[in-house]
């Protein structure tokens, strides 16, 4: 078959919802694209452990504190799932890696803002693993089937997530009037942010239609905004607190919240390392990953010997 | 001392143990050498965080007073918390994790395995359930201890320098004292001098296969178990307690 038959075989398979394996043929652009999205998506996971396990040691019940320990560990695990999934596009965990700690790599820009105060914990509970499920529950669909497969896992546990950050945000606001405050700073400072998490509008969006094309993406970065925008917002009214949003309003005859423009040069700002907490996050990602590199040469030296010396058990 | 003071400061010393422990263990979160070793460092954290709640949760019903496990892990001070001094040492680098969890592994399980045999039923039930985690917190660092040991120059050097740094804390394991011996008497406790053995047994079999040699220092700290700690447990508290401490009373 030439490269032409080859691509509209391919393409037939997607329209056919039959799910691309790894040992499939696929054109390039798409093998390109799927490793660009899914080792982003895997170093959002790592990244995201970082704000917040900065309050690991300070949850304030020993409940919390289980709860968070565990949260963070499931982001871990889905790093772990995702740079398995890049694998099967041929290329090794250490390299995306490096490509992470050359800066060469992205990563959701939501993580390079701090977490202040307990309330963020709730706050990204709430809003980012909120709006990582919208973004995500589709992708559980999406045509390459180990992307699919593994979102399926870390779907459900983005929910409970989700769940989790919520509980602790309505915990603060029926609590005391500083609890509530504190849950108030925290939507305040994360609500845009979220916002902006589902990607530019679609008008300058230039990958979004090849993506939709081949069922990596269902529905546009705008779309998964509103919806998120119509799932938040009674969520806010029922916490007791007001999102940062003059134009938020309940549109009757379109039967969505009308909402106002994210901040977009900030957005682009973030994304170009002038974030906050941008080199911070990307330093303690290095760090780690540099100071760990004689503990993971000590265990592959290890590991070695004792499959030398079965070896020559094995040959004695 | 009555015996029911005795065995709330008993089943505290262990929770503060697991809670302190777990707290080192959690600060390495998102900063593992590898993923996952991550992962393996907060289940570690996990169990022992969570041994410490049923301890805190048996500790408020023995001491009578109506306090939750947030009160006795949040509302008290440096003086009040009984845990070994080896627990609250700094992570420093993995080779310093590994030795410290190593040696506290071994002796963990050990104390949890002769509370098995404890007259009172909670502690013996509480220990029984722990068993069966730190079996395998043990397999975890003394592999980690072989894989260190034996495995490049670089990685034997570190680990060599953190056992024998951490050894002076491991001698304060074997002591028993007016609270232990009130638990011997009452035979809820253990004679920790009897523990000892086994675990120089054990420390010394891996130590030797991962080509490490035992410390030699003689010099053994303590103090913990009587509220006497190292600097380190201040700045512990200070994280640990810092929210129910600036809005008391507050729910979270
Ligand atoms: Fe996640
Ligand atoms: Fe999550």
């Amino acid at each position: 078959m030439n490269t032409t038959e080859l691509e509209r075989d391919f393409q037939n398979k997607i329209d056919n919802e039959i799910r691309i394996e790894p040992k499939d043929w696929m054109p390039d652009n798409y093998r390109q694209t799927l490793i660009r999205q899914i080792s982003q998506h895997a170093h959002s996971e790592i990244v995201g452990m970082l704000p917040e396990g900065n309050w690991i040691t300070r949850a304030p019940s020993l409940r919390r504190k289980v709860a968070l320990l565990a949260k963070v560990q499931d982001e871990a695990g889905h790093g772990l799932y995702l740079y398995s999934a890049t694998e099967t596009l041929g290329i090794e965990r250490d390299e995306t890696i490096e490509d992470l700690n050359s800066g060469k790599a992205k990563y959701s820009s939501i993580f390079n803002y701090p977490t202040l105060t307990w309330a963020d914990i709730g706050a990204i509970g709430w809003l980012v693993d909120g709006a990582a499920i919208m973004n995500q529950v589709p992708l559980c669909r999406c045509s390459y089937g180990p992307y699919a497969r593994a979102m399926v896992r870390v779907c459900k546990e983005e929910s409970f997530h989700q769940r989790q950050g919520y509980e602790i945000m309505l915990t603060l606001c029926r609590g005391s009037e500083a609890q509530k405050n504190m849950a108030q700073d925290a939507l305040n400072r994360w609500w845009w942010p979220a916002l902006m998490m589902f990607g530019p509008s679609d008008s300058d969006s230039p990958h979004t239609a090849q993506s939709m094309k081949w069922k990596i993406k269902r529905f546009t970065n705008d779309e998964l905004r509103q919806k998120f925008v119509d799932i938040t917002s009674p969520q806010a009214d029922f916490l007791g607190i007001s999102i940062p949003d003059d134009n938020l309003k309940w549109n009757e005859d379109e039967g969505h919240y009308d909402f106002g423009e994210p901040a977009w040069e900030e957005f682009y700002d973030v994304i170009r390392g002038n974030g906050p907490c941008n080199a911070e996050r990307l330093n303690a990602r290095k760090k780690a990953y540099n100071e760990g590199s004689w503990v993971r040469e000590a265990a592959l030296a290890y590991a070695k010997k004792k499959s030398n010396s079965e070896n020559l058990v094995q040959v004695a | 001392m009555s015996t029911k003071e005795a065995l709330f400061d008993y089943v505290i010393r262990q929770a503060d143990n697991c809670l302190i422990l777990g707290q080192r263990l959690g600060e390495w979160c998102g900063h593992g050498p590898v993923l996952e070793q991550d992962i393996a460092m907060t289940n570690i954290a996990l169990d022992l965080i969570g041994q410490s709640r049923s301890l805190y949760q048996y500790a408020a019903d023995v001491e009578g007073k109506g306090k939750t496990e947030d009160d006795l892990a949040y509302l008290r001070d440096v003086w009040q918390f009984k845990n070994l001094l080896l627990v609250e040492q700094p992570n420093q680098d993995f080779a310093y994790t590994i030795a410290r969890q190593f040696y506290f592994d071994n002796f963990n399980f050990l104390f949890y395995q002769a509370l098995t045999e404890s007259a009172d039923e909670q502690l013996k039930a509480i220990a029984q359930k722990s068993l069966k985690e730190v079996r395998y917190h043990v397999k975890w660092s003394s592999d980690w201890i072989l894989r260190l040991g034996d495995g490049t120059d670089e990685s034997h050097e570190r680990i060599n320098r953190a056992i024998t740094d951490l050894w002076s804390y491991t001698g304060e394991f074997f002591n028993n004292n007016e609270v232990d011996n009130a638990m011997i008497d009452a035979k809820i406790g253990t004679d920790l001098t009897g523990l000892k053995p086994k675990w120089e047994q054990k420390i010394g079999s891996i130590l030797e296969e991962a080509t490490l040699e035992v410390p030699a220092g003689e010099w053994m700290q303590s103090g913990g178990k009587e509220g006497k700690h190292s600097e380190h447990l201040g700045y512990i508290l200070a994280d640990l307690q810092f929210l129910q401490r600036a809005y008391p009373g507050a729910k979270w």
